[in-house]
């Protein structure tokens, strides 16, 4: 295996196969995507206010880059893989940005308890 | 067996005794293949199905319509009538339309490859395609759908009728649609023929890869929608519910995220076929190739960036409104751009009009008249006044129908040589087109007068006044139900009785049409030299072929 034709053998299958991720980091990247999950649940049982939002968030974000990164295998793929990841992350931060801006500024126009139609959806379940 | 310049002799692409139609005989071989041109013709034949079942909802609402109160069904019936032609319409047909039918045909001979990067997964696209539609079909049998094909809620939630079946399908027929779009972006990049940059790629190739782009992008997000919808039906999580805290203006964020890019999955490939379409027949290079490529690509973008437009009356809040508005007339801008590039290549063109020619210049005037309206709905004021009309329903079909649906035939009639070998009946070809394209404007011209006057959309009764106009309206889509017989009678007559195509018969100077036709099974017997596609002065018509071939292999 060690031998120049073992060696050429072993790149034309890496390169057939692509990048082949070793066990161990594989391994790894599950324990800290576990000890993560621990960790927010943990973060649930303190009182941070408006930020528990915000941790939970970043947790979440760092679990699916590393999913990303390393399940993915985008840390050693082509930067255009990159780039169409990244676009799809943009655009998912598109939808979410402005359906939720929408939402806050129509809410204070919501009318509290108002809910057109529930006496004939009411009977329609019934 | 090429020239010594690459050149393609008109006895090496002469019709080959073995092609990909008869390689494989049998319903098995065809029903398993992975052959991208027999996937393209079961997608063809599939739509097609869809095609006249949507049509024939259609014919039954504008029946119902000859006059007011009921005419041939109750107004139940009717509900379901208008959503299951809109839902089949939508779903089964013009999304999948012009990419599965004709762009899994056409591109990869476009681009010299073999076939598509992953021919299996092609093969799962079409099978998901009938599943869905299975499904569609059955919600229909088990009763019908009322909710129209938006599937709003809160009505959808409270229902009675098969709106989780039919949702279901839509989810399946979205995975379709995400196979189809990621196989054409990987073969756009991994397949193009030695030397060919992207620069020399036909610009229904660009057109593809943009649609392939919103595709992939979007249409996950419907999935998530339907779903949701349903764990709304059958759980009561609250989500879109009001009646459980819930917020339905959320469900139509989610619905119009895809569904306007939608819009664009429908009319960017027909915007490509138009390309083809002008370029050859006004045997002119196509003007601003560039601008005409990207373009497709601003309006895959831009058309992510509009969909609260849908919502101006729904109880979304000014600010996204104003917002929504104001990027709404932003995707103007590179649809103008094409609509001038193409008028630009006609240009002192020599104007050939054939068959396929005429679908073109159908779509450049219809699909104009669908943009510019679309335009006074973007603005907000107008929208009040506009919004749930005839006037919006006369715009879509202008857009779709003038648009996407003219564009398909277009390029049906001018691959249609290419896919069977056959040539139809040209006279048959201009007749139906004229029958077609009067009664569509008779049909939809008249909703643009109803909607202005106040005729909302999806109502079964009406005012007296508006009678003229709704019998007027009636008696075009008869008369385009008509026209469309006539063009499968000929199709298919061609089929038996249409003499031999020769390989190009229209001068066009992509690689499709420099291989025989039908094409044989691995596309090219060689691959031809990369060239400008749209040179179209290297091809001169020769009697001794029945079409045009180059200048060199003619000497």
């Amino acid at each position: 295996m060690t031998t120049p034709r073992g060696r050429t053998a072993l790149a034309a299958q890496a390169e057939a196969l692509g990048h082949v991720v070793p066990f161990r980091c594989l391994l790894g990247v599950l324990g800290t995507l576990l000890l993560l999950t621990w960790v927010t649940v943990g973060a649930t049982h303190l009182d941070l206010g408006v930020w528990n939002l915000w941790l939970a968030l970043g947790i979440a974000a760092l679990k699916s880059s590393l999913v990303a990164l390393y399940f993915m295998h985008l840390r050693w793929d082509s930067r255009l893989n990159a780039i169409f990841f990244v676009g799809a992350v943009l655009f998912v931060v598109l939808f979410l940005g402005l359906a939720l801006m929408d939402s806050v500024h129509y809410r204070p126009e919501r009318l509290p308890g108002y809910v057109p139609g529930l006496p004939q959806m009411a009977e329609a379940r019934a | 067996m090429s020239g010594p310049a690459g050149v393609v002799r008109p006895a090496e692409v002469a019709r080959p005794q073995r092609h990909y139609l008869n390689e494989t005989p049998g319903l098995r071989a065809w029903l398993f293949t992975l052959d991208h041109k027999r996937i393209g013709v079961l997608y063809l034949v599939s739509l097609v199905v869809s095609f006249a079942l949507g049509g024939v909802f259609a014919i039954l609402l504008r029946t119902e319509l000859w006059t007011p109160g009921p005419t041939i069904m109750s107004a139940d019936a009717y509900n379901q009538a208008f959503t299951l032609h809109g839902a089949i319409m939508i779903f089964l047909f013009i999304i999948p339309g012009i990419p599965a039918a004709l762009g899994n045909f056409a591109l990869p001979l476009m681009i010299g490859a073999r076939d598509v990067a992953f021919p299996r997964l092609n093969l799962a696209s079409w099978w998901l395609y009938v599943l869905g539609a299975s499904l569609a079909v059955g919600a229909i049998v088990l009763g019908g759908v009322d909710t129209g094909w938006t599937f709003y809620t809160p009505y959808s939630i409270s229902t009675g009728t098969q709106v989780v079946l039919i949702t279901l399908g839509a989810f399946i027929l979205g995975f379709s649609s995400i196979f189809t779009g990621l196989n054409f972006l990987v073969t756009v990049h991994k397949l193009r023929a030695p030397g060919m940059g992207f620069f020399d790629l036909p610009l229904f190739v660009w057109a593809l890869y943009a649609t392939g782009l919103i595709q992939i992008l979007a249409t996950p997000v419907l999935g998530i929608t339907l779903l949701l919808l349903i764990a709304e039906r059958t759980l009561g999580i609250g989500i879109f519910d009001p009646a459980l805290g819930g917020d339905p203006v959320l469900f139509q964020h989610f619905f119009w995220f895809y569904s306007h890019p939608a819009v664009y999955i429908m009319i960017l490939p027909a915007m490509g076929v138009e390309s083809e379409l002008i370029s050859t027949f006004s045997r002119k290079h196509i003007f601003g190739y560039k601008f005409v490529a990207f373009s497709s690509v601003a309006i895959a973008l831009f058309g992510f960036l509009v969909w609260g437009h849908h919502m101006f009356v729904a109880g979304q809040s000014a600010l996204a409104s104003t917002i929504f508005s104001a990027l709404t007339f932003s995707v103007g801008i590179p649809s103008a751009i094409k609509v001038f590039n193409w008028l630009a290549t006609m240009y002192r063109g020599s104007i050939r009009l054939r068959t396929p020619m005429l679908y073109g210049l159908s779509f450049l005037f219809l699909f104009t008249i669908g943009g510019l309206t679309g335009l006074f709905l973007g603005a907000l004021a107008a929208d009040v006044h506009l919004h749930d009309t005839y006037f919006v329903v006369a715009h879509f079909h202008y857009t779709m129908m003038g648009g996407v649906v003219m564009a398909f035939l277009g390029g049906l009639h001018y691959w249609w040589p290419k896919m069977f070998g056959r040539m139809y009946d040209e006279r048959m070809g201009r007749g139906a087109w004229l029958l077609l394209f009067l009664g569509f404007n008779l049909t939809f011209f008249t909703q643009f007068i109803l909607g202005s006057l106040g005729m909302p959309r999806r109502y079964y009764n009406y005012l007296e006044v508006f009678r003229p106009y709704h019998r007027a309206s009636t008696v075009g889509a008869y008369l385009m139900a008509a026209a469309f017989v006539w063009i499968a009678f000929y199709l298919l007559q061609a089929l038996w009785r249409g003499r031999e195509a020769p390989a190009n018969p229209w001068g066009a100077g992509s690689f499709e049409w420099q291989t025989s036709s039908p094409p044989p099974v691995d596309n090219f017997r060689d691959l031809p030299e990369v060239r400008d596609p749209y040179d179209l002065t290297a091809w001169v018509y020769d009697d001794a072929a029945g079409g045009y071939v180059r200048r060199e292999a003619r000497t």
